[in-house]
């Protein structure tokens, strides 16, 4: 449906209305049917935005994924070289990128983990992208509890959190049960199975099913959460892909002659690894479940049920706020203040100074 | 901890596919269905509910109000109306006896709280801890038709009144009711009186939304014919050859939805086709942001300290939640205190009325006491009666016997002397 229809003029609409739900009747076109244009062409008007976080190690393509993703360059991929020093704790880097397509503008914003489980003790290694999650909710919070609120609160919250599986071919290991069980609770996470084409056809459907075995196991529930299914519809969509989840996926960002066909691909000495076909990986499903299809889904479960959490908590506990001013100025915090050890609430706790003056 | 670029665009080397996002987003606010809410005011047959039954298209149940209210007070109906995939929750209020008093000075009054009850209900959701503002059924008046009557001179004082009342609550939309009375000539003349009185006066009325290509134009042209002249009609006449809503006068036919007879179908247009969702969005981020934003600040908080520093609503929520817990703290031990003293009073009286008792049973127990004396003093004396009867009989029985001896004596001597 191309989003620019504009409604029919005046007197010559001659919509057929469906019979309506007793007591009432429509005899005729009333026109509410024009709503939803008028709701496009706002929503057009005010853009959209979109966060979405990358989580995994080193190594497993997860730049290379984003750009494959958005097919451009979000950012330059960084080859893990070996001039380049590990960093000691986990460092959350994070682009903003508007595009554009037919119209439609997305504010993307894409966070990137890098050293996330690089270190030798990964022990709380998920406390600072925890933080950051709650951090953006914070300042949600903060807007949308103003006296004089801004029209749009820009949200910088989370969306989608896509957690990156290595390829071991066994099932999942200890820091990925451990991640995984935490964040599935303050935002939605859906979990790939990284650099795919190490593995073949039948080695990746065991990983799979040992994958969805360990979440099972750990009670871990990815996106599309079960519980959040409106309709029958949604549940048969839904069912289908949680069958295939989690995605084995091959990221790629130089394109190669195939047939006469450019396509986006990986090159090897026997033969080139299509990304968008769906017999080599399952990019296509990834890319139409967080784009195409489940978008606008992501947001709103983030917003109505992600957010609210966050928020009852933090009102009910708001004695173990710190008090005072600037508290949303995020001035540059050495790391070892956002490790703070409780998975669910973002506590500053002793180390904020501005405390004293209440 | 974390570092930010600068905003770029960036440009795509093929089709990513976000394009649906409108569509995914109509999709979802579909099956949620849509909230509509309209407030009528105006006069006691005016029009408004054959209005109502002729913008939608359908019958909605009422019976006409009388002239008799003491008040105004507001009706409000829900209906569910779909139109192909488009579900519409419309709630129309009315003004019940809306200048029928002979003392008109509160009527705008109820308009206003109920206008103010739906923000305080949506702002009470909002504000509370475990909220679902997402499946609210939102009660919000959006748009306000305002019926004037066709008097053809000028506004009337309680129209002024009560729009002036209403402009920063509400979206205001004036319309000329019943415009099949005036004359083509006189309407232009009553229209631009009408403007200018509500420009002098400096009501807000409803601005058409100008700034968006798509509706700009229509908007635009649309406004020069404020307030739209209606007419309203459910009865249908056979116009050439096909039926049209319209009212049959003996000099004519006026038809409801022909530009030349009256501005239905331009208000149909303007409220429902091109502005609903406007008009939904100016009552929640301007009407609804502005009460809110009174009503907290009634209530004390702030968004800045009178140091000038950020503080957050937060902590003037604790400090609220802090005082209202000590308050009721507060109202607890002066319950307790209470309960104390009374079971202290009651204690008291039963104290009382068991040493009454006791005194009661005190006397009992002696009056018994002395009965008992009483009686046994009687029953001596009788006893005493008793021994002296039987002495005196003793003594008379001995007196007979000894009198009987002697005799018995006296007739053997007799007999001996006899010998």
């Amino acid at each position: 449906m191309d989003p620019l229809r504009r409604s029919p003029s005046p007197c010559s609409s001659s919509r057929p209305s469906s019979p309506s739900t007793p007591p009432c009747e429509t005899l005729g076109p009333v026109g509410i049917e024009a709503v939803l244009d008028q709701l496009k062409i706002k929503a057009m008007k005010m853009g959209f935005e979109f966060n979405i976080m990358v989580v995994g190690q080193s190594g497993l393509g997860k730049s290379t994924m984003v750009n494959t993703l958005f097919k451009s360059k979000v950012w330059k991929s960084n080859p893990p070289g070996l001039g380049v020093p590990t960093p000691q704790t986990l460092q959350l880097h994070s682009v903003t990128h508007v595009i554009e397509e037919k119209g439609v503008k997305l504010k993307l914003t894409v966070t990137d983990t890098p050293g996330f489980g690089d270190q030798i003790n990964n022990d709380k290694c998920w406390d600072p992208i925890l933080g950051y999650i709650n951090e953006q909710y914070e300042r949600y919070l903060q807007e949308e509890i103003l006296i004089t609120r801004q029209r749009h609160i820009p949200d910088t919250r989370v969306h989608c959190c896509v957690y990156f599986v290595p390829p071991t071919g066994h099932c999942l290991r200890p820091l990925d049960i451990e991640f995984l069980q935490r964040l599935c609770r303050t935002v939605n996470v859906v979990p790939v199975i990284a650099r795919a084409d190490s593995l073949t056809m039948e080695e990746r459907e065991a990983f799979r099913r040992r994958i969805q075995q360990n979440l099972r196991t750990h009670c871990i529930d990815v996106y599309p959460q079960k519980c959040f299914d409106e309709d029958i519809n949604d549940k048969i969509l839904n069912s289908k892909l949680r069958d295939r989840i989690p995605f084995a996926v091959v990221g790629a960002d130089r394109e190669h002659l195939v047939n006469g066909r450019c396509v986006l691909g990986r090159k090897t000495k026997w033969g080139i690894i299509e990304v968008e076909n769906m017999a080599h990986c399952e990019f296509p499903l990834l890319r139409d479940l967080l784009i195409r299809s489940h978008l606008q889904d992501l947001k709103d479960i983030t917003h109505n049920v992600h957010y609210e959490n966050y928020r009852v908590i933090r009102l009910n506990e708001s004695h173990l706020l710190p008090r005072g001013p600037g508290w949303v100025n995020l001035a540059p915090a050495s790391p070892g203040q956002l490790t703070s050890p409780r998975p669910l609430k973002v506590c500053r706790g002793a180390h904020d100074d501005s405390e004293d003056e209440f | 901890m974390f570092e930010n670029e600068e905003l770029r665009n960036l440009s795509l080397s093929g089709h990513v596919g976000f394009d649906s996002l409108p569509d995914q987003l109509v999709n979802k606010s579909t099956s949620q269905g849509f909230c509509f809410n309209i407030l009528c005011v105006g006069e006691t047959g005016i029009g408004k509910s054959t209005l109502m039954d002729t913008l939608f298209n359908t019958k909605f149940e009422s019976d006409p109000a009388t002239h008799n209210e003491p008040g105004v007070r507001l009706k409000a109906r829900s209906y569910e109306l779909q139109e192909s995939n488009v579900r519409l929750k419309l709630t129309i209020v009315d003004t019940v006896g809306f200048g029928d008093q002979i003392n008109k000075d509160d009527s705008y009054k109820p308009i206003v709280e109920y206008i103010d009850a739906q923000f305080e209900a949506y702002l009470q959701e909002e504000l509370k801890i475990k909220r679902s503002l997402f499946n609210y059924h939102d009660t919000r008046i959006h748009a306000c038709l305002y019926f004037i009557a066709p008097t053809g001179h000028s506004l009337k004082s309680l129209d002024l009144v009560t729009m002036k009342k209403l402009d920063s609550k509400v979206n205001i939309i004036p319309i000329i009711a019943k415009a099949d009375t005036i004359a083509k000539n006189e309407l232009h003349k009553f229209k631009s009186k009408i403007m200018s009185e509500l420009v002098s006066n400096g009501v807000q009325i409803y601005q058409f939304p100008t700034d968006e290509e798509t509706v700009a134009e229509i908007n635009a042209t649309m406004s020069v014919h404020l307030p739209f002249a209606v007419v309203g009609s459910t009865e249908e006449v056979k116009i050439g050859n096909k039926m049209a809503k319209a009212r049959q006068y003996p000099w004519g036919v006026v038809q409801v939805e022909n530009e030349n007879h009256c501005d239905f179908v331009k208000l149909r247009e303007m409220l429902i086709r091109v502005n609903m969702e406007d008009l939904r969005e100016q009552t929640h981020t301007r009407h609804y942001e502005l009460y809110r934003r009174c009503k907290l600040e009634e209530m004390g908080f702030k968004d800045t300290d009178p140091d000038s520093k950020p503080f957050s609503l937060q902590e003037t929520y604790e400090a609220k939640r802090n005082e209202f817990l000590g308050e009721l703290q507060k109202k607890e031990e002066e319950m307790r205190q209470m309960f104390v003293m009374r079971v202290k009073e009651k204690e008291a009286e039963l104290k009382e009325a068991e040493k009454e008792l006791h005194e009661k049973f005190d006397l009992l127990k002696r009056t018994h006491q002395e009965e008992k004396k009483k009686v046994e003093d009687k029953k001596k004396e009788l006893e005493e009666e008793v021994n002296n009867f039987q002495k005196k009989k003793a003594a008379a029985q001995l007196l007979q016997s000894q009198a009987q001896q002697s005799g018995a004596q006296q007739t053997k001597k007799d007999k001996d002397k006899k010998k």
